[in-house]
């Protein structure tokens, strides 16, 4: 069976258009809101939900995915209630490919091939682990491989042309090119240097390229889908969710397809 | 044994260390591997680093025979090898010489540090004002609050302290912020980790640059006690004073090495930070080691009545080390090492610090037990004048 994530690929490329990617923490605002919101973020247009693993250390998350897993850790969440509601999404959506992110420890904890086996049958189409590089992860690759689930891998604007071909050899689906220097949450974005090296990257890699960090609205995440094949938008939607925690899937809903209709607006120049 | 030549190029120490990291710092680790490779057996930096020691840190530092101890313990004799005499008073300062003349080379204006009980950041901010460098230590609030005279000493060294909010609010904490930091200003920032942790080549560079303490030791112990020791016995928070005095000895198969762990309320009480007593393996600030968790991988917090053995997790090398049988680790309560703290004060006239107590209680535990002929070395890592609140308070003595 194809992954999700290629078939969602080939449509979009088909159709002309750009992938979109919003990212929230499994179990914030609330656990029983997270199955709500990924269906919300599907219907609004999402054609991949990263679901982040909460985790006590995301050394590599800025303040507002701190205290977003921080939270999701406060009310109980775990990695293998996270797998149960990708299981329950799939319940009712066979075709919005889900991404897991998140750390390594609770994957090791849980023993990796156990955690590659219940992703597979819950119907994780691919998974990220921030603190695996390319050369820590080729027994990971190749495990998630076996099962048809995409390692993915991020890239950095400090990635030298030798590590972006490694992180090629072993990417599928896509890879995620990181806009900024720093974490998650920061800064401001330019949009130039982005172009130059996800100029560089498709020299090198042949999958699909993503660009996050530093996207907060339908304007950035329009200019940035000029360069790329896909936006990726986490810190800001969490934080949308974090201010009004009662209306989460509404929230979501609404915040999504503005950015949506930004991306998918005709042309005028 | 087969020769001892670890980590591997990759940073492994058998199936521990390694550089599990975002890609956004792989850059600055592979320019750091990359710089170390270069001025590790560089003659200049070798001599630089050795007349900083001697000149600004005041090594080597002496051994001292605890004679009076030993004979009323009635076995083994003890010996303390006086890091607390360092300049900053711990061994902390000899990886931060070595760390800030790297630093400089790679043309780094600006330092940053994580630090616990303060004693790697104190020292991290003495060599930053010795070169000239801009230093932040992150540091939990937690812990800025239980260690109010080091972050004041800090601050009169001229560096910022910033208060760390998230998590526990404690040094695991303090690391995350230090490694955002430098993701951040990776640019013109050097990251001076405080212990034998971290991503690939840290758990290396900073074994080396502690190297020193036991290779004195090697020349020392002949002239003082006449032989090389029976037992090599430290405390092991993150690890590093235990690898600086380990590593030196572990071609000399003959000599036991012993690591103390803090057993806070005691092994099986749940409150402790034995990652290798009680810990199992992990992935945590960039290596793969012991770490104190629960089922679900995520970290718990510690206990110890020492701030700088409060740490869930462990240097990748002392995993190894105790997975190949060739050091062994032991747990020390809270009370055993204020006990051993109190003892020392009145018995050999040394205030030691905390951390260090752990390692010197695990000696007079062990001493009795072994014949007067038989020698221990005790890494005396750092002196107690920091813990003076904490020991007052827990012993319920007036501070005044």
């Amino acid at each position: 069976m194809a992954n999700r994530i290629d078939t969602r690929f080939e449509r979009l490329r088909a159709e002309g258009r750009k992938a979109l990617i919003p990212f929230v923490t499994a179990g914030d605002p609330s656990i029983e809101s997270t199955l709500p919101v990924m269906h919300a973020l599907a219907r609004a247009g999402a054609d991949v939900i990263e679901l982040g693993v909460p985790f006590s250390d995301p050394m590599a998350d800025g303040p507002v995915i701190q205290r977003s897993s921080e939270r999701a850790l406060a009310r109980g969440m775990t990695l293998g209630k996270t797998l149960a509601t990708v299981a329950e999404f799939r319940g009712t959506d066979s075709d919005t490919p889900v991404v897991l992110m998140g750390y390594a420890n609770p994957i090791e904890a849980r023993g990796r091939e156990g955690f590659v086996a219940q992703a597979a049958e819950a119907g994780v189409d691919g998974v990220l682990v921030v603190d695996y590089p390319p050369e820590e992860a080729e027994d990971f690759a190749a495990l998630l491989a076996a099962r048809g689930l995409h390692p993915i891998f991020l890239l950095a604007p400090t990635s030298s042309a030798e590590r972006i071909a490694a992180v090629g050899r072993l990417a599928r689906g896509y890879v995620y090119y990181v806009s900024l220097r720093g974490v998650t949450g920061a800064g401001h974005l330019d949009v130039g240097e982005v172009a130059k090296n996800v100029a560089e990257i498709r020299r090198r890699v042949n999958v699909s390229v993503g660009v996050g960090f530093g996207i907060r609205d339908g304007a950035t995440a329009r200019r940035v889908a000029e360069v790329a094949d896909a936006v990726v938008i986490g810190s800001a939607l969490v934080q949308a969710l974090a201010d009004q925690p009662d209306r989460a899937p509404e929230v979501s809903g609404h915040w999504l397809a503005e950015i949506r209709a930004a991306l998918d607006a005709p042309r005028y120049d | 044994m087969k020769p001892y030549d670890l980590p591997d190029a990759r940073g492994h120490f058998g199936p521990y260390g390694g550089i599990f990291v975002a890609e956004t710092l792989i850059a600055a680790l592979d320019e750091l591997k990359a710089q170390y490779a270069r001025y590790q057996h560089d003659p200049e930096f070798i001599a630089e680093f050795e007349r900083e020691l001697k000149h600004f840190v005041g090594r080597p530092s002496p051994i001292y025979h605890a004679r009076r101890w030993s004979e009323q313990l009635g076995g083994a004799q003890i010996y303390f090898k006086r890091e607390d005499l360092n300049h900053t008073g711990a061994h902390k300062v000899n990886n931060c010489i070595g760390q800030a003349l790297l630093a400089r080379r790679l043309g780094k204006p600006r330092v940053i540090a994580e630090t616990g009980a303060g004693q790697h950041g104190v020292a991290t901010a003495t060599v930053a004002a010795r070169y000239g460098l801009e230093c932040v230590v992150y540091m939990g609030s937690e812990d800025v609050k239980r260690q109010a005279q080091n972050v004041y000493r800090m601050k009169l060294l001229g560096a910022t302290v910033v208060p760390v909010e998230s998590g526990s609010k404690t040094l695991k904490d303090a690391l995350n912020e230090a490694l955002r930091d430098w993701v951040t200003n990776v640019e013109d920032t050097f990251y001076i980790i405080g212990t034998v942790a971290g991503p690939h080549p840290y758990p290396m560079l900073v074994r080396d640059f502690q190297s020193v303490i036991g290779k004195e030791c090697l020349w020392q112990m002949p002239e003082v006690a006449g032989r090389q020791p029976d037992a090599v016995i430290a405390c092991v928070g993150g690890g590093s004073n235990a690898m600086g005095i380990f590593h030196p000895y572990i071609p000399h198969e003959q000599v036991r090495l012993i690591g103390v762990e803090a057993a806070g309320d005691g092994l099986d009480s749940g409150r402790h930070a034995a990652s290798l007593s009680r810990g199992v393996p992990g992935v945590l600030h960039g290596n793969r080691t012991y770490l104190l968790q629960d089922s679900d991988g995520q970290i718990i917090e510690t206990h110890s009545v020492s701030a700088g053995l409060d740490y869930p997790g462990v240097g990748p090398e002392h995993a190894w080390l105790k997975d190949i049988g060739r050091a062994e680790y032991v747990g020390i309560t809270d009370e055993e090492a204020l006990r051993a703290f109190h003892d020392c004060c009145r018995i050999e006239g040394i205030i030691p610090a905390l951390e260090s107590s752990h390692a010197i209680a695990y000696a007079t535990k062990l001493a009795p037990t072994l014949g007067r002929d038989q020698i221990l070395l005790v890494n005396l890592s750092g002196r107690g004048d920091k813990d003076m609140h904490t020991v007052a308070e827990r012993s319920g003595m007036e501070w005044q």
